[in-house]
Order: C-alpha cells, then sequence, then structure tokens
C-alpha cells in the first residue's frame, strides 16, 4: 500500500505529514484530536540522521504538545551498514532514540507504531518496539534476518529451518509470529481510523502500566517461558 | 627453584562467573534460577543443538565495597552471548527485581553479539523488553552499570541496550558497535569494511575509541580488579536529580555536533587527530592510565 493511501484511509479528518527522503515528521487529526506522525519509508535504512530527526520530532512533541499521542509508521529495513556509521557508534543514536521515546512514555504520551511494509532488527527496536502498542498491516514483512541468510549463518540446512518454520514461531519471519509472541498486538486487514482509534485507548491503558509483552506471549502460546521465567526472577 | 609467575586475571579471557567473582565482595554472589533450578533452550534442543542450564547467563545479587547490587553476566562462549527467550526473560526480571528491591546499582556484565539468531523473534522482542526494563529502573533512579570487555563485545541489540545504560565501563580488549565488521563486510564489501583488519575493527569499534568519543564514561586495565574499581568509583558518586528532557536535549545537541563534525570520517586516526590528539598513530600503543590522562587534556 502507498504511504499516501495509508495516510488517506487512517486520517480521513485530514493530515499534514512532511516527507524528508525517507523520513516522515507531521501530524493528523482523528476523532477532532491531535495526533503527531512520525516513522520512516521506503525500507529506510537507519542511520544517525534518520534517528536524529525522528528523536527530535519526539522531544519537540514533549514540550511543545503535552499529552498529544504519538504514531510511528515503520517501514525499515534495519540500520545502515557503514563503517562511517559505526565509528561514531550508531547504537548511541538508536539508543538515544529510544530514551526519548520512553520519555514521552511517562511524560503521558501513548504511543502506537504501525508496520507498514517492513521491520527489520536495529531499525524496528529503535521506535517501533518502544511504542506502548505495536501493530502490522496485512501483507507486513517482520524480521530479524530471511531463513536463507539465517541458514547461512547459522550452518542449519535451509529444508530443516523451512520445516521447524511451520510449527514454531520462534524464529520464521512473520508478522503473526510476532503477533503469537506478544511483540505485535494484532494484524490488520487495512488501515482504517476505527482501528486506529481502537489502538490509541489500547496505548492509553498501556501507558500507564508496566510491559505487558511477555504476558501477552505466554496467554497466545508463542512465548511459553519468558514470562514464568522473568517472575521467578523478578520474585513477583 | 622458585618461580615467579604474574598472575595478573584477564576479564576478556574469564568466563562469566569468573568475572563475578573478580568483581563482587568475596563470597556475596547469590545466583537466581541456578543452574540446578532451570532447564536448557527447548528451542536449541529442536534444531539439535547443546543448550546450556543457565542459558548463556548468570544474573543474582551480591555486594560490592559492601553495598547492594545486583548483576546479569552474559557469558560469550556460550552462543556467542546471544539473547534467545530464556536468557534474555532472565535479564528482565532480574531488572524488574530491581525496581522492587531498590539496590544500589545493576551491572550488566555485557558479553554478547546480540539477538541469537535460532531463536531470532524471541531475542528480538526480549531485547526489546530489556531496553524498557533498563530505562524503568534508571527512571526509579537506580544506575544501571554496563561493563564491556569480553570476547563478543557488546554488539547488535545489546549494543543499543549497552547505550542505555547510566554508565558504561571498558577496556580496550571491548569493542562496543551495532552491526558487527562481518555483517558489514558480507552485505557492503571488503573495500567497506575488512573485518579480517583486526587493527582497524579496533580503531572503530574498540574500548579505546569509544573512550575517547565520550561513549563509554571509565577506560580500564583488561583485569576484574580494574573493572571493579572503576564500578566502586561510580558508585561513590552521589547521584544528581536531572531534568530528563533537558538531559536529552543536550544528548540530542551534541550527537548532531558530532555527525557534523565526523560523519564523513571512516577511521578512529582521522577522528582521534580532529578531537585534537596529537599523535594518533600512538594511541593504539598506550596503557589506560595514558589513555586516561590523554583523555582528560583533550576535555581541559
Amino acid at each position: 500500500m502507498k504511504l499516501n493511501d495509508i495516510l488517506d484511509a487512517l486520517f480521513p479528518e485530514g493530515h499534514r505529514v512532511d516527507r524528508n527522503d525517507k523520513v516522515l515528521i507531521g501530524e493528523a487529526t482523528l476523532g477532532g484530536q491531535s495526533i503527531a506522525v512520525l516513522g520512516t519509508t521506503d525500507a529506510a535504512a537507519v542511520d544517525h540522521a534518520i534517528a536524529l530527526s525522528l528523536a527530535a520530532a519526539v522531544l519537540a512533541t514533549i514540550e511543545k504538545h503535552p499529552g498529544r499521542p504519538l504514531l510511528f509508521l515503520v517501514d525499515t529495513s534495519g540500520q545502515a551498514l557503514s563503517r562511517s556509521q559505526e565509528l561514531l557508534c550508531l547504537n548511541g543514536s538508536l539508543a538515544h532514540l529510544a530514551e526519548c521515546v520512553d520519555l514521552a512514555r511517562r511524560r503521558g504520551h501513548p504511543s502506537v507504531a504501525l508496520v507498514t511494509a517492513n521491520a527489520v532488527s536495529g531499525g524496528f527496536l529503535s521506535f517501533g518496539l518502544m511504542a506502548d502498542v505495536a501493530y502490522a498491516l496485512q501483507d507486513a514483512q517482520v524480521r530479524v534476518m530471511d531463513l536463507r541468510a539465517m541458514s547461512r549463518v547459522t550452518k542449519i540446512p535451509l529444508e530443516q529451518l523451512g520445516e521447524l518454520a511451520g510449527n514454531s514461531p520462534i524464529f520464521a519471519p512473520g508478522a503473526e509470529n510476532y503477533q503469537r509472541m506478544g511483540g505485535i498486538e494484532a494484524i490488520w486487514p487495512s488501515p482504517s481510523p476505527s482501528l486506529l482509534a481502537a489502538a490509541l485507548d489500547e496505548a492509553v491503558g498501556r501507558c500507564r502500566a508496566g510491559d505487558p509483552r511477555m504476558a501477552i506471549g505466554r496467554v497466545r502460546g508463542g512465548r511459553q517461558l519468558a514470562a514464568t521465567i522473568a517472575e521467578r526472577v523478578a520474585g513477583d | 627453584m622458585k618461580r615467579d609467575f604474574n598472575l595478573r586475571r584477564s576479564w576478556f579471557e574469564a568466563s562469566a562467573r569468573a568475572r563475578l567473582a573478580g568483581l563482587l565482595d568475596a563470597g556475596s554472589g547469590k545466583e537466581l534460577l541456578p543452574p540446578a533450578a532451570a532447564e536448557p533452550s527447548p528451542h536449541l534442543a529442536a534444531l539439535g543443538l547443546p543448550g546450556a542450564f543457565d542459558d548463556g547467563v548468570v544474573v543474582g545479587s551480591g555486594r560490592l565495597a559492601g553495598r547492594p547490587v545486583l548483576f546479569a553476566a552474559q557469558e560469550g562462549q556460550f552462543m556467542g552471548g546471544g539473547v534467545g527467550e530464556i536468557h534474555g526473560a532472565k535479564i528482565v526480571g532480574l531488572l524488574r527485581r530491581a525496581l522492587r528491591e531498590g539496590p544500589d546499582a545493576v551491572l550488566l556484565l555485557l558479553d554478547s553479539g546480540g539477538v541469537r539468531l535460532h531463536e531470532a523473534n524471541a531475542g528480538l522482542i526480549a531485547i526489546s523488553e530489556i531496553m524498557r526494563a533498563v530505562l524503568a529502573v534508571r527512571a526509579a533512579g537506580i544506575p544501571v552499570i554496563g561493563l564491556i570487555g569480553g570476547s563478543c563485545g557488546a554488539f547488535g541489540g545489546m549494543g543499543i541496550v549497552a547505550k542505555l545504560c547510566s554508565h558504561l565501563v571498558i577496556s580496550e580488549e571491548g569493542r562496543l558497535a551495532l552491526s558487527g565488521p562481518e555483517v558489514i563486510e558480507t552485505v557492503a564489501g571488503v573495500e567497506e569494511f575488512d573485518a579480517r583488519d583486526r587493527a582497524l575493527v579496533w580503531r572503530v569499534t574498540g574500548g579505546k575509541h569509544r573512550f575517547l568519543m565520550g561513549d563509554c564514561q571509565a577506560f580500564v586495565d583488561d583485569d576484574p580488579a580494574a573493572f571493579r574499581a572503576a564500578v566502586e568509583a561510580l558508585l561513590a558518586e552521589s547521584p544528581v536529580d536531572v531534568d530528563e528532557l533537558a538531559q536529552l536535549r543536550r544528548q540530542q545537541a551534541a550527537l548532531t555536533q558530532r555527525l557534523a563534525v565526523f560523519g564523513q570520517c571512516r577511521d578512529g586516526l582521522e577522528v582521534w587527530q580532529a578531537l585534537g590528539v596529537a599523535a594518533p598513530e600512538n594511541v593504539p600503543m598506550l596503557d589506560a592510565r595514558a589513555l586516561v590522562s590523554l583523555k582528560e587534556g583533550l576535555s581541559a
């Protein structure tokens, strides 16, 4: 789905989202309420410049619009892969962005992430997975690595990985797997204002509570161990 | 014949448990969910791979210079310190315990390539949970101190987690980055990053570079006693009540400025020269004390 079609479908009351290369920053109206819209498009590889642009937009929202909800549109192929990016500690800029999103949460800004096309590893970690709740469009690809590359790195034959992928959500790409594990709340057949409004309500609830994703993964059967292990270590 | 051995121990070569033994007050460490009470990862078993009863991370409580701390120590020798479902959940659980118990600090002994690919989805979500939990612990006023000097460094998602810590202590052997040089070489070519050029890898991701750039707050010898002394010094600092928004604004300005100044550099040597280091080619030869005084001279 094209970005503009997604924005039109989500915000019939209007949107004004600037696109600067692969970075999206703007605002939109839903149910009469203003929402900050930010994110990436065209499978952006998140680099220092992108992370800092998004972080600046989050900080500006905290400063100028207390409590305004945040919608992150996620389309990222992961992190930029270059020596000059690593030389300046790319993980540091991604961590900075994550810190900004977390501060917004603690200052009462509910946040929703919507994976529109691709969500891959570092790019997804730095803002999409930092939102209170994440959703994905029907055809979205969510993964750490595709199975072929995974087979090469782990030295496990592709056929064996493919076979196991059929009955375990633990490693194979796919938004459904993330849904079963609690990382993605739901997959939307198509973007709509009512789905987004419900998502924002969900985010408002989560914004005030702790991170429920492990417990959800246990209920859905995708992560049967994590929640119990964490409870035993935490002593709660 | 009496021989005089030099018994200095190496953090780099030590196991996670040996690092803890050198870091904590003698006899104070208590492991939570010890191997006898745990099961190895069923996901590795499903792939026909050997597991470990601690799943590659030791979590627990102890004392350092008499002060109560919680710790998580990753074992780089098991699956490259990769974060799988159990491994990640143990760290998240430890951070939640910190919120309840209020220790003087949480120590993260990082030694990890990031997500364990064999459990990629569980690992990615777990790292996101660790990120949020680290920030929740910091927001509660409890410092989270990261220690980097193991064979796997702190890469991938654990490199992001590292940069969320309140303080980082690193040794020359420590490496901190996002994508490993091998990954960059595979995708972008050997001209972009020659992963076999170890000196170059260290000039781009190594402890000295990260310390000179201010990405790590303390630089120490490859020795558990040196890591311990650095943590002790950090614990002795009185906590400052910072305005988080103002602090993130300063961080935003500093990172933006740094990108503008050094964005075109491709080697630590260029960056150190631009920082004002008189003889950048000598940096790899400096010992910890000399490097720390060099850094102090730059900030003066």
